[in-house]
């Protein structure tokens, strides 16, 4: 298996015979990858913005956005520009420090979890040996950031709002992180490089989707209720609690947690493109084609081919789930808060942990299929 | 020194300040609630700590259970039990914060000892990047097998007793009924009744 395009190896080269030291090559190189990956979220929030508004649109058989841009593209930098210019009012009897620490707390562990989203062999930040662990982990901050604003708002909606947001994501992290277990346990590792390399040989056929039939139902409900997407989104249920939360939010505070939260969705679908779409992964085996057709692997133009069909295909599977999750917010009316709590606790935690022994005893039975 | 040991130590430096700081302010900030919210400082820097020595996993999972649960459990505690009441004045108050000095300079000089005696067989050449999972995990079932197998058992005895408080049916009325005193920013307790609507008339 080759490794593919090394743009990491070929920019520090490049950066040596211009005369640059070593470390000093390095250290240009390191800030890149990460930038690119803001920005890359960055704009990723935008258009998932517009295609909410689209789709919500059309779900409602409204036009949506027209004017701002053709088909309205431009209509979420608006409402970006109009969050910016806002005052960024602090209620006075609120907590200033935590009321400003708050939003930071929930946009910034949602960022950090771009470090391990693989785009191509080489095209990640950083290939970790905990990887997708690491995922786990740092959302399993952002409750203190909604504890934290729903306290310092001084509002009793925020703090139910806060309260709720806390033991919703908590309660819906064990089943999240269990069929995730149940996925590393197949492909031997907690890496992200890793577990789509295990996907790969048979295009769509080798994707986890087939292995893991009741795992990816339970991630992507548990992940919905991570993002407070709209079945579950309790926390801000407008009607019962004003906004939650963010009552008390204006301004770029409000645009913080708006962002951190189509993040995290987008986050959320990458993941589950990864873990259970085989990544970067085409429908069918590339590799084996070029074989057949007679190029070699190692073509420079087959390669950048694979690489840049890698980025396109990991951001169709992200988006096609995107596209579900917003139908899904149309379609589906909000669950109360004991049945959101009652099918976490009482549903898909013992289901996840079934299908946990389950996998376990395939993969002791059948090591073939199961990655023994 | 080349750039891998420099961010270390600049890392290092600021992580130790940060734990430091955060550490004082847990225990000299007059609000609980800002206390609280420093101890996950503290616990966010210890875990970067973690990373310095190559124990991701371990800096991962300290992330996981003491940010994101011991932590947010101690939050929950206190918005939900958030009893004021003023602070009654001690009897020999200065006994007391003198032994306390006593007791933590103590212990500071006991740890400063064995920092200093200990014969450390540092190795300045940093290890190649290695499966910390693959042998953390190889310990757990070889030599740390016991401590292992104790700290599950105490874990399922903890799951235990908390299911026990949980379901109220299981505990006599008397006990259960005794608290009722509601300061202005306690959250009562949803009743019961509420959500078994449809069994409320056996009850009854």
């Amino acid at each position: 298996m080759n490794s593919g395009i090394d743009l990491q190896g070929s920019f520090i080269q490049t950066l040596k015979d211009f005369g640059l030291s070593t470390g000093l090559a390095k250290a240009i190189w390191v800030p890149l990858p990460m930038l690119l990956m803001i920005i890359g979220a960055t704009v990723g929030v935008l258009v998932v913005v517009w295609l909410e508004r689209k789709i919500s649109a059309a779900a409602q058989q409204r036009i949506g956005p027209e004017y701002a841009g053709p088909l309205g593209v431009l209509q979420p930098v608006a409402d970006g520009i109009k969050l910016v210019f806002k005052e960024d009012v602090i209620p006075a009897k609120a907590d200033p420090w935590l009321f400003t620490m708050g939003p930071v707390l929930v946009v910034v562990p949602v960022f950090l979890s771009y470090l391990i989203v693989p785009f191509g062999q080489n095209l990640l930040v950083t290939d970790l040996n905990v990887g997708i662990f690491i995922w786990i982990s740092l959302s399993s901050i952002a409750p203190i950031g909604l504890l934290m604003a729903g306290y310092a708002s001084n509002n009793k909606y925020s703090l139910l709002g806060g309260l709720r947001a806390a033991a919703q994501s908590i309660s819906y992290e064990i089943p999240l992180a269990l069929s995730v277990l149940a996925i590393v346990m197949m492909s031997n590792s907690l890496s992200t490089i890793d577990i789509v390399e295990q996907q790969s040989g048979f295009g769509i056929l080798g994707w986890n989707i087939w292995r893991q039939p009741v795992g990816f139902i339970i991630f992507w409900i548990a992940a919905l209720a991570e993002c407070e997407r709209l079945p579950f989104d309790l926390p801000e249920a407008e009607e019962e609690l004003v906004a939650g939360y963010q009552t008390e939010y204006s301004g770029m505070k409000f645009a913080l947690f708006y962002l951190g939260s189509y993040v995290n969705l987008v986050l959320s679908a990458l993941v589950f493109a990864i873990l259970y779409l085989g990544g970067w992964e085409f429908f069918i085996p590339l590799d084996r084609l070029a074989d057949w057709i007679g190029v070699a692997e190692t073509t420079p133009w087959l390669q950048v081919v694979t690489a840049s069909l890698g980025i396109i295909m990991t951001l169709i599977k992200a988006y096609f789930l995107v596209f579900i999750a917003i139908l899904l917010r149309w379609t589906v009316p909000r669950v109360r808060i004991d049945q959101l709590l009652d099918l976490g606790w009482k549903f898909l935690l013992p289901v996840s942990l079934a299908n946990l022994l389950i996998t376990a005893a395939l993969k002791l039975s059948f090591p073939v299929a199961f990655g023994g | 020194m080349n750039l891998a040991e420099g961010v270390q130590i600049v890392s290092f430096g600021i992580l130790a300040a940060m734990m430091i700081g955060t550490a004082l302010g847990v225990v000299l900030l007059p609000n609980i609630v800002h206390s609280a919210f420093l101890l996950a400082g503290v616990f966010v820097s210890i875990s970067g700590l973690y990373i310095l020595l190559n124990a991701d996993f371990v800096a991962a999972a300290q992330i996981l259970v003491y940010v994101g649960a011991v932590n947010v459990l101690i939050l929950f505690a206190i918005m939900l039990v958030n009893k004021q009441e003023n602070f009654a004045k001690l009897p020999g108050r200065l006994i007391r914060k003198v032994s306390t000095a006593v007791v933590c300079f103590g212990l500071f000089a006991l740890l400063g000892t064995m920092v200093l005696v200990t014969p450390w067989s540092l190795d300045t050449t940093s290890p190649a990047v290695i499966n910390t999972v693959v042998s953390l995990g190889e310990h757990f079932f070889s030599d740390y097998l016991l401590p292992f197998e104790l700290a599950s058992v105490l874990l399922l005895m903890a799951m235990v007793g908390a299911i026990i408080l949980a379901r109220r049916d299981l505990i006599p009325e008397s006990v259960a009924r005794q608290e009722t005193v509601t300061t202005s920013l306690t959250l009562p307790e949803r009743p019961r009744e509420l959500a078994t609507l449809s069994g409320n008339e056996q009850q009854d």
